[in-house]
């Protein structure tokens, strides 16, 4: 049997071109792109719940409660979810393909991540979609104000 | 394996004792690398556990006061500036990425102290606040 040994030095040769969407640089795009959208929502985000008024001491059910209330901060914060998570996900993938030097541990890790990306995007959607800001039998002092007015 | 006359150039770099730094080796190249890469994975870790925090406003409003109340407390607060730390290293710096891929990689080492001069500016703006609400309740 006959092998032809490569001339030495000779550059590096993609493969033949595949077919079909190139994951790889659409990922590439993705962290770019994401990541501007996220420093306006994460940004925004920390200015509203700990710069303004009182910050962190002031967070509770009632302050939470009154911003989800809003379709505006709805929208915010299921965007800020879906981009943070994908974007975060896909930097871990990055750092599993680099640093995890075995084919299974690879494989366990990026499941692994895939698993808690999907899962919590799917429970932080339907939390901001399903949850009622005022639930009945809750004492009145622990409910955003726009709940004495119903 | 074939390899390439680039591979091989950096190979012998390393052979030398003290290694000239490169884009990505010794230099700031290196170093906003590195913090890129440790701030991306705190924050995604805080990430995970903030979103399973949040997602007990579901479940009842005493079951969310509980746990909030948690990053109300001192060594919290401080944990925080640490987080917001790397949150606006890892935002600025990432605006430095995309500038260096989409405008000129030459002026990657002014910006890395660009990126440090607006993190010292946004922590003077954030740190005093926070810390002031964290330590006055």
């Amino acid at each position: 049997m006959t092998s032809t040994i490569e001339a030495p030095r000779s550059p590096y040769t993609r493969s033949a071109k595949k077919r079909g969407l190139n994951w790889e640089k659409w990922g590439w795009i993705y962290m770019r792109v994401s990541g501007v959208v996220l420093i306006v929502l994460i940004f925004g985000h920390l200015f509203v719940n700990l710069m303004v008024g009182e910050g962190v001491s002031a967070l509770n059910f009632a302050f939470v409660a009154g911003k989800l209330a809003s379709p505006f901060w709805q929208t915010w914060d299921v965007l800020m979810l879906w981009l943070a998570l994908i974007h975060g996900g896909n930097g871990m993938r990055t750092l599993v393909n680099d640093y995890a030097t075995s084919r299974i541990s690879r494989g366990i890790l990026k499941v692994a991540i895939l698993l808690s990306v999907v899962s919590l995007i799917v429970l932080g959607t339907l939390v901001v979609y399903t949850f009622d800001a005022c639930p009945a039998g809750s004492p009145a002092d622990l409910l955003p104000a726009l709940c004495s007015n119903l | 394996m074939p390899q390439t006359a680039g591979t091989l150039d950096s190979q012998q770099k390393t052979t030398s004792r003290r290694p000239a730094g490169t884009l990505y080796r010794g230099n700031t190249g290196m170093w906003s690398w590195v913090l890129h890469r440790i701030t991306g994975v705190a924050i995604f870790f805080f990430l995970l556990v903030h979103i399973l925090d949040t997602a007990l406003v579901r479940l009842s409003p005493e079951a969310y006061n509980a746990v909030i109340s948690q990053y109300q407390t001192p060594i919290m607060g401080l944990g925080e500036v640490a987080l917001v730390g790397a949150i606006v290293f890892h935002a600025f710096n990432g605006l430095r990425i995309i500038l260096i891929d989409f405008w000129n990689a030459k002026y990657q080492r002014v910006l890395f102290y660009v990126v440090i001069g607006l993190w010292v500016v946004t922590m003077l703006g954030f740190a005093p606040r926070h810390l002031i609400n964290v330590f006055s309740h």
